[in-house]
């Protein structure tokens, strides 16, 4: 009797247990509710705000372009996000260390708009954009705790690096140009120089349409049509309105992430604040004039090169359309300096390309996602958005 | 460890005169007498006042450090390299920005590290000194004892940022000459904006401090020892931390509750940038909510034996 009590009570006690045990778990419940309601709604809320392109009136490509020649959109404030990947090896650290050590020694300033828009060429950056008319525009590079600004107001142009607490000073074109000679960094910049190549060489249609920075916006595509190239396709999305690109993407032809991707995430055709465009160079900055017997700078992004650089000297195209190589000749015997002549740094250079060979010679092909060069053993430089073949190939033909 | 026993004693004394209606629900009265002592306590320990002048001390150094190397004009931060915390080229230039340097130098470690100390110690402290029984005798109810120790360690963060800022504003001011400030996107802002947007940003600052905060507080309910406690608060913030320069882990990133703390420069852009601060803001909301209610979870059902 006396057991069976005992007995009695231990499972009583262990029910009471299990129960005060489940009382503990059902709290729990709270911070796992909470942590998997904002998994939920991290995954799902892209994918709501996504659903449903925006119906708009069917338009040919050919309306299309001429809208977007047509758009006079001068005055528009907005964040940019710009993403190369170009597929260089990623020299991280080094990259800006070579940067800062190059930088002061060839114009002394941090400021200088040639050496700090390079950056744009790979990563990720979020720029902003302000424009009222030709005569005023604003470009900022947001950085961590910091930004590089860019000012165009009249006939000034002044470079404003926060970090440093640099400045650079310049003077504009008289109609304002200065904003044009820079790298293209806007979706307009992009969408100009990707226009400019539209002929028989090229196919341009209209792909539906999506959102942009809460815009409605047709989607042009623009495609190669011969083979070769290593761009696959360029997709445009002109904003229906006003006939403004807002979003650039380029994606190569051997696949995967574009290449290129630029576009507006949050766009205002409102005129900015005149504030926005007046700049005083704060006390006790150091102020760096612009180099008058500098050339200006050369435009530099994949598609330029892609282009053939009319215009630069001592360059010549072979091809053309989107096969276009550009070919100079560096006059420089052996190719790479490499073994006894260029040491350490050429057998480097040289490890980062392909030995290629042809009814040419020998040479080395350096490949990116998009641009491939090649140097041959006598010097001469073939680079285009083009495969490697096609490099050989005009390598060969120009023997 | 007297003078955490004179306030756990304090605490507990406080409530029988403030709370006559005990059995029935305590009025708002008590909860406010309630954290009040819980306040007093905190920050009339040896341990606080210490990691407070120590948080004052850092405007001082650096301010007198930029102070002698400009002293023969050259500009702050190796020249031009953009080496050093942020906004450290500017301070020459305007006092006000040393407050904007001393939050950026303190934010990664010592104020977190601070924070740490006190949150860490919360509840685990008074298990330690044999305290946490004598708190839970009074009627206050284990959710609303957990809830004023938070409270207080947020008054805390706050404070704690505070003399940061206000240590920096006075340096700055007696060292540096002040004025009209150039933003970081080149525009000019008046003297009295600029210091709305610091305190603006003190605010913000504090409050990138809830997550951690509410971290240390559930790390001190999983244990007795105060010692363990803070160490493994502060042991997490700088894991913490150096996951977040790991390139690879780039899409965990975002989680970290480290992650966006710099953005409270964004406020000193013109406009604002707002993206990364209203992150910011969120994930602190959201380590407040999870670590907040599963230190409740943990605490209102373990066995108090100390």
């Amino acid at each position: 009797m006396a057991r069976n009590e005992s007995a009695d009570n231990s499972g009583a006690e262990e029910t009471e247990e299990l129960r005060s045990g489940r009382r503990k778990a059902a709290r729990y419940v709270v911070p796992v509710a909470v942590i998997g309601v904002t998994a939920a709604t991290i995954g799902l809320v892209p994918a709501l705000a996504d659903s449903g392109d925006p119906s708009l009136p069917k338009i040919t490509a050919q309306q299309l372009i001429e809208k977007i020649a047509k758009s006079d959109v001068e005055q528009l404030s907005g964040t940019v996000k710009i993403s190369t990947d170009l597929g260089l090896p990623n020299l991280g650290g080094l990259e800006s260390s070579l940067a800062s050590g190059v930088a002061p020694s060839g114009d002394g300033s941090s400021a200088d708009p040639t050496s700090k828009l390079t950056e744009l060429v790979s990563g990720t950056h979020t720029l902003r954009v302000a424009a009222d008319g030709p005569d005023r525009q604003k470009l900022s590079l947001i950085e961590s705790a910091a930004e590089y600004s860019l000012i165009h107001n009249g006939k000034d142009v002044w470079g404003y690096d926060s970090k440093s607490n640099e400045v650079y000073h310049g003077t504009a074109a008289q109609d304002g140009a200065e904003h044009g000679n820079e790298a293209p960094a806007t979706p307009k910049d992009f969408a100009d120089e990707a226009l400019k190549s539209v002929d028989d060489t090229t196919s341009v249609t209209v792909d539906g349409t999506m959102r942009v920075a809460g815009r409605d916006a047709y989607k042009l595509l623009v495609k190669p049509k011969q083979s070769g190239t290593t761009v696959g396709a360029i997709s445009i999305a002109v904003d229906a309105k006003t006939g403004m690109p807002l979003k650039f993407t380029l994606t190569p032809a051997s696949g995967g992430a574009a290449v290129l991707d630029a576009g507006f995430t949050q766009v205002s055709f409102a005129k900015p604040a005149a504030s926005t465009f007046d700049f005083t160079p704060p006390k006790g900055a150091k102020v760096t004039e612009e180099d008058k017997s500098a050339e200006a700078p050369e435009p530099r992004s994949g598609h330029d090169l892609a282009q053939g650089t009319q215009g630069a000297e001592g360059y010549e195209v072979l091809g053309k359309g989107w096969n276009s190589i550009a070919t100079f000749d560096t006059g420089q015997k052996g190719g790479l300096p490499s073994g006894s002549a260029g040491g350490d740094l050429g057998d480097f250079l040289g490890s980062l390309g392909d030995q290629v060979s042809g009814k040419f010679g020998k040479g080395t092909v350096f490949s990116t996602r998009l641009v491939n060069a090649l140097i041959t053993d006598d010097g001469t430089v073939y680079v285009g958005a083009v495969t490697k073949d096609a490099l050989v190939k005009a390598a060969d033909s120009g023997q | 460890m007297s003078q955490v026993d004179a306030g756990a004693g304090e605490a507990a004394a406080a409530a029988p005169t403030a709370g006559p209606g005990a059995g029935r629900a305590p009025s708002p009265l008590w909860t406010f007498g309630f954290l009040r002592s819980e306040l007093v306590t905190t920050f009339r320990r040896w341990r606080t006042l210490a990691l407070l002048g120590v948080l004052a001390a850092v405007p001082v150094l650096v301010g007198i450090a930029v102070r002698i190397e400009t002293r023969d004009g050259s500009s702050a931060g190796g020249g031009g390299g953009g080496e050093g915390p942020a906004f450290i080229a500017q301070i020459t230039n305007n006092g006000l920005f040393l407050v904007f340097t001393a939050l950026a130098a303190t934010l990664p470690f010592f104020l977190p590290m601070a924070i740490g100390v006190v949150a860490g110690d919360a509840v685990a402290g008074e298990a330690n000194a044999g305290t946490l029984r004598y708190l839970l005798v009074a009627p206050a109810g284990r959710t609303r004892l957990l809830l004023t120790k938070y409270a207080t360690t947020m008054a805390f963060c706050l404070v704690a940022t505070l003399v940061v800022a206000v240590s920096a504003l006075a340096v700055g001011a007696l060292l540096f000459p002040l004025g009209d400030l150039t933003t970081i996107s080149g525009t000019r802002i008046s003297f009295a904006e600029g210091l709305a947007r610091a305190l603006l940003i003190a605010l913000v600052v504090a409050a990138s401090l809830i997550g951690v905060a509410a971290l240390g507080l559930f790390v001190s309910t999983l244990t007795n020892s105060g010692i363990a406690a803070m160490a493994t608060t502060v042991g997490l913030l700088i894991t913490v931390q150096i996951l977040d320069q790991i390139p690879q882990l780039h899409a965990l990133q975002p989680y970290f509750f480290s992650h966006y703390w710099l953005s409270f420069a964004d406020l000193m852009r013109d406009p604002v940038y707002w993206d990364d601060l209203v992150k910011n803001l969120g994930l602190q909301a959201l380590y407040a909510v999870v670590f907040g209610s599963a230190a409740w979870a943990r605490f209102t059902t373990k066995d108090i034996t100390a």
